[in-house]
């Protein structure tokens, strides 16, 4: 193996402003072109999200944090406990249950949460906070990434914030 | 935030989960206890309807995605369609219907099995009270697709990998999954590829075998608990959808106004979707952000009707793909000549649909129109369009006028769950007076019963933001002067 497979999922509505960050994220992060990472963009989570899930060693789930108090922060993120409730959407705990119960996976998960301040419905672009979050969260990924792809096992420090 | 009642108990369930976006529950007691009427309230975005003012219209079919980020093939498509009509190119190229078609059925497909085996299927599976033998409420604890992944992570497989074949389907004809590309006016952007073609094609017999093990499934569980299911949640209705207009056939992309009553009477005969303005009208009750649509010939206080699986299989005079055709007629038995009117046989229909739409994408896959070069078309111009589609959940109505300038100057949008409006506040009281009379508190097990009334529908109340930290559940319960007794919030992670 090449290293530690890494997959990157941003997800949120581009047009409702700040809940768009992560779907910018992986825009940015896929131009980067950074090798062995697999970037993946969608409107929320849901369950087939497990699948691509349990097909890597580290996944880092993207979204924008309306309550963060710092630009962004990374930590991570364990498996769902039973009894929360569910929408069409899945949480990024439930994403790593579900690739353990049906794919025997157990990739290890991390929680990118960037700050946002505007979630308005049709509402276009990034908030000044939002891109500074961003580009905070683009300017620490990479090298999170560089530093994990060589770990075979993915026990991590405890992620970051900034 | 919660509706008084006139001397009486309000209670109030904050907001709906399993249920898209915002949604809250008002149930209605007298001094005596007893439930006089309850109400589902929707906090319904009518926003996009004047954002897309003064936007070209060619921008509109991905523009309009951003309404929803559960369904946003559905409305992708019948913005295209509607924009097929500005352009004057509605007769599509062979290779443009079918990539379109062929998108659809993949929507259809990828929804249904995740409101099956995501969403009801912990109330099949586990029961009221997680022993599967008390109906179809299943225990807060168990109340998820963890849990059935958990228990049945066979159930569960299945359930994720029909989804992913169904976003693959998406994926390989609208372009990508966020603001998809590939319907344009008067036609497509892309043709399918044979490469995609054959890894379509790879999985279709598999995702075929698990769509029929569903039906049964449904079926089954319907027919060994149908003497507590047919009242559940249940009243007579009519019922819409498109149909095929040269046969009445099942046609989820394209087709003709019907509709028929409770008895299978058609009362909606075969309407050109262009007069929907003439047949349909939209109640505005001051309690609801949502209108009430109904049948202008009947009014509102009989006009109203259903639309989704339940319906359409109510209007269709049949379905022209093997396997379920015969699920169809089987369906059709279980009422003879009237309309099926219990709520939860929803589900029943909604796995038969499932079924039918992999019969159609492998129906498709096999055409080599699919790869045509032919992909766009245009004629004389017009400056009004509507467009209905079959979305997974109902009925879904498109309805533009553009300039000259090519700028859009009217939108109106009835999207399914609108339409569902008035069944789905019936459900819920049919629930309430059956379940809630004489109790003073909410007890989880009947929280889940209104739940699981809604939930029938598959509503899709979406278009909040999801971002972290959003979407609690609240439960708040007043007295009979409106004071505030108890409020419980439940969480992710954090059971009430």
């Amino acid at each position: 193996m090449d290293g530690n497979r890494i997959l990157v999922i941003g997800y949120g509505n581009p047009a409702r402003a700040d809940d768009g960050l992560g779907p910018a994220l992986v825009e940015r992060l896929e131009a980067l072109g950074i090798p062995g990472l697999t970037v993946e963009s969608d409107y929320q989570l849901s369950i087939e999200h497990a699948a691509m899930a349990a097909e890597h060693d580290i996944v880092v789930f993207a979204d924008a944090d309306g309550s963060a108090s710092e630009p962004f922060y990374l930590k991570p993120v364990g498996e769902e406990p039973p009894g929360s409730f569910t929408s069409h959407s899945v949480a990024p705990g439930g994403i790593l249950r579900i690739a353990r119960s049906c794919f025997d996976a157990s990739p290890a998960g991390y929680l990118l949460g960037i700050r946002g301040e505007v979630f308005e419905p049709f509402t276009e672009g990034l908030s000044p906070a939002a891109r500074e979050g961003l580009e905070a969260a683009l300017e620490y990924l990479p090298r999170f990434i560089a530093e994990h792809r060589g770990q075979a096992d993915a026990a991590d420090p405890g992620g970051a914030t900034c | 935030m919660a509706t008084k009642a006139s001397k009486g108990k309000t209670y109030t369930i904050l907001p709906v989960t399993r249920v898209e976006g915002h949604g809250k529950v008002t149930i209605h007691m007298n001094d005596a206890g007893v439930v006089e009427y309850a109400r589902l309230h929707i906090v319904e975005f009518r926003g996009f309807e004047r954002f897309i003012l003064g936007r070209p219209f060619w921008e509109v079919p991905v523009m309009v995605q951003r309404l929803c980020g559960i369904c946003p093939v559905s409305h992708h498509l019948a913005a295209a369609k509607a924009m097929d009509r500005i352009v004057g190119g509605e007769q599509l190229t062979p290779t443009a219907e079918k990539i379109r078609r062929l998108m659809h059925y993949g929507q259809m497909f990828q929804s249904h099995a995740l409101h099956f085996f995501h969403l009801s299927s912990p109330d099949f599976l586990f029961g009221a009270d997680g022993t599967a033998e008390s109906g179809f409420a299943a225990p807060p604890a168990k109340r998820n697709i963890i849990a059935v992944a958990r228990e049945f992570p066979k159930l569960a497989v299945q359930g994720v990998m029909m989804r992913k074949y169904g976003q693959e389907v998406i994926l390989a004809t609208a372009g990508k999954k966020i603001h998809g590309t590939g319907a344009v006016p008067g036609g497509v952007n892309k043709n399918l590829s044979v490469a995609e073609r054959d890894a379509l094609l790879k999985d279709v017999d598999q995702m075929t075998a698990w769509a029929r093990s569903a039906v049964t499934i449904a079926r089954d569980y319907t027919m060994e608990h149908l003497a507590e299911l047919a009242p559940f949640g249940s009243f007579d209705s009519n019922h819409l959808s498109l149909v095929r207009e040269s046969d009445g056939a099942l046609d989820l992309y394209d087709g003709v106004l019907r509709a028929v009553d409770k008895d299978r009477n058609m009362i909606l005969v075969d309407v050109n979707c262009q007069r929907y303005l003439d047949v349909l009208m939209e109640e505005v009750r001051p309690w609801s952000y949502m209108k009430f649509p109904f049948l202008k010939e009947l009014g509102p206080d009989h006009g109203w009707y259903r639309v989704g699986p339940l319906a359409r299989l109510n209007t269709a005079t049949f379905i022209d793909t093997d396997e379920a055709y015969t699920a169809h007629k089987e369906f059709r038995e279980l009422q003879k000549d009237r309309s099926n009117n219990i709520t939860m046989c929803y589900h029943w229909a909604r796995m038969i649909e499932l079924l039918h739409s992999i019969e159609k994408i492998r129906e498709l896959l096999l055409d080599t129109d699919l790869q045509g070069k032919e992909l766009l078309t245009s004629g004389p111009r017009r400056e009004e369009a509507v467009a209905i589609i079959e979305a997974p959940r109902g009925t879904l109505f498109h309805h533009y006028r553009v300039n000259r300038n090519d700028e859009v100057t009217m939108c109106n949008l009835i999207v399914s769950t609108t339409n569902n409006n008035e069944p789905m506040n019936r459900a819920v009281t049919k629930v309430a007076k059956d379940h809630f009379s004489g109790r003073r508190e909410i007890p989880e097990k009947l929280l889940n019963y209104i739940e699981v009334a809604i939930r029938a529908y598959d509503p899709c109340l979406s278009c909040a933001t999801h971002a972290l930290g959003g979407m609690p559940l609240v439960v708040e319960l007043y007295d009979a002067g409106g004071g505030l007794v108890a409020r419980r919030v439940r969480g992710a992670g954090q059971p009430v």
